[in-house]
């Protein structure tokens, strides 16, 4: 197996998880997302009843929203499908990719697992890393919750808790091999995700939270929240167990080769 | 017969590694890639815009809010 058998199969698992994701995120996901953009239109129009011509980012109320700006000016039908799906057609093969070629660093690195299990377990960790830690600190917003003034701020906050999960993570995982050298495997393992935890919950701790909740409904909230949350996981998951499957197919293949060589070669 | 047995396909064999000097440049242009497809998805035209206006933003807008991206 080459980082080229990898990354192609990263990228064909991380197509497939999208275009099955972006079913779950347009079933799960959209509705709290019509409810938050109706909750949005009926405050902004309550406030502003004179300015209907585009809300600005400035006044930094219930604004913030592009939807109604002067600009493009995309349909929520659109968004909903064409637009969703775009999104999950990116995203899906760069994550695959990236967990593709993840996974090849982690072949053979990590004791006695096979390339399937390593490759399993290198997206269970990048679904901890990317997705659940950021989401503990950082959660996912519908839309109508957020200050237009602060997105860069929030957007930097994000980015860089993100990084810093990775990060440990990536730590955590070269920490752990070296431990395997002096220590039992669950030692190691055991030593290495405490390690992750303490990074991610110190920084975490210390960088700023952000509420601009205001008075958004909860249940909304929550109900976008969980879909957003489902969703996430939905995608790690479909990359995690396609490309794991994909790879054991592979794995067998050249170990089936291997043999036969080997058999050849004793005759 | 002075000759081992050939051992049968076992899963012993061990498992092979990829050199870091064969995975280092695919990983460097696939991660710049990945990373500039992933600002158009999660950031573009939020908190940085390339190109300025808001199609993008547009666009992809509910697929950044559910995949826990800022949106705005």
């Amino acid at each position: 197996m080459t980082i080229r058998n990898f990354l192609v199969t990263g990228l064909l698992a991380g197509l497939f998880a999208g275009v099955l994701t972006f079913a779950v995120a347009n079933v799960f996901g959209e509705p709290s997302i019509d409810t938050a953009i109706g909750i949005e239109e009926a405050g902004s129009a309550a406030e502003a009843p004179a300015a209907d011509d585009g809300h600005s980012h400035e006044d930094g109320e219930e604004a913030g929203h592009s939807h109604g700006d002067e600009g493009t000016e995309v349909s929520r039908g659109t968004q909903k499908t064409w637009g969703l799906a775009t999104a999950f057609l990116i995203v899906g093969p760069a994550l695959g990719g990236l967990v593709g070629i993840a996974s090849a660093f982690a072949m053979g690195r990590l004791r006695r697992l096979t390339p399937p299990q390593s490759t399993a377990l290198i997206a269970l960790l990048g679904f901890v890393a990317v997705a659940l830690v950021p989401f503990a600190k950082y959660p996912a917003t519908p839309p109508a919750v957020g200050d237009g003034d602060t997105i860069g701020q929030r957007t930097g906050y994000y980015f860089a808790f993100l990084v810093v999960s990775v990060l440990a993570m990536v730590g955590a995982v070269l920490l752990g091999r070296m431990l395997l050298a002096s220590l039992r495997t669950t030692e190691a393992v055991a030593v290495a995700a405490a390690a992750y935890l303490l990074v991610v919950v110190v920084v975490g701790h210390l960088m700023p939270t952000v509420n601009e909740l205001g008075d958004f409904p909860a249940d909304t909230l929550w109900y976008f929240r969980r879909a957003s949350l489902v969703t996430l996981a939905t995608l790690w998951a479909l990359i995690g167990i396609i490309m794991t499957a994909l790879v054991a197919r592979q794995h067998e293949k050249a170990t089936l080769a291997h043999a036969k060589r080997e058999m050849a070669a004793s005759l | 017969m002075s000759q081992a047995i050939p051992a049968p396909a076992s899963p012993e064999i061990a498992v092979p590694t990829i050199p870091l000097g064969q995975i280092a440049p695919w990983a460097l242009f696939f991660g710049l890639l990945a990373v500039i497809a992933l600002f158009f998805v999660s950031a573009d035209q939020g908190a940085i815009s390339i190109p300025a206006g808001n199609a993008v933003h547009e666009w992809v807008h509910d697929g950044r809010h559910l995949l826990g991206f800022p949106c705005h």
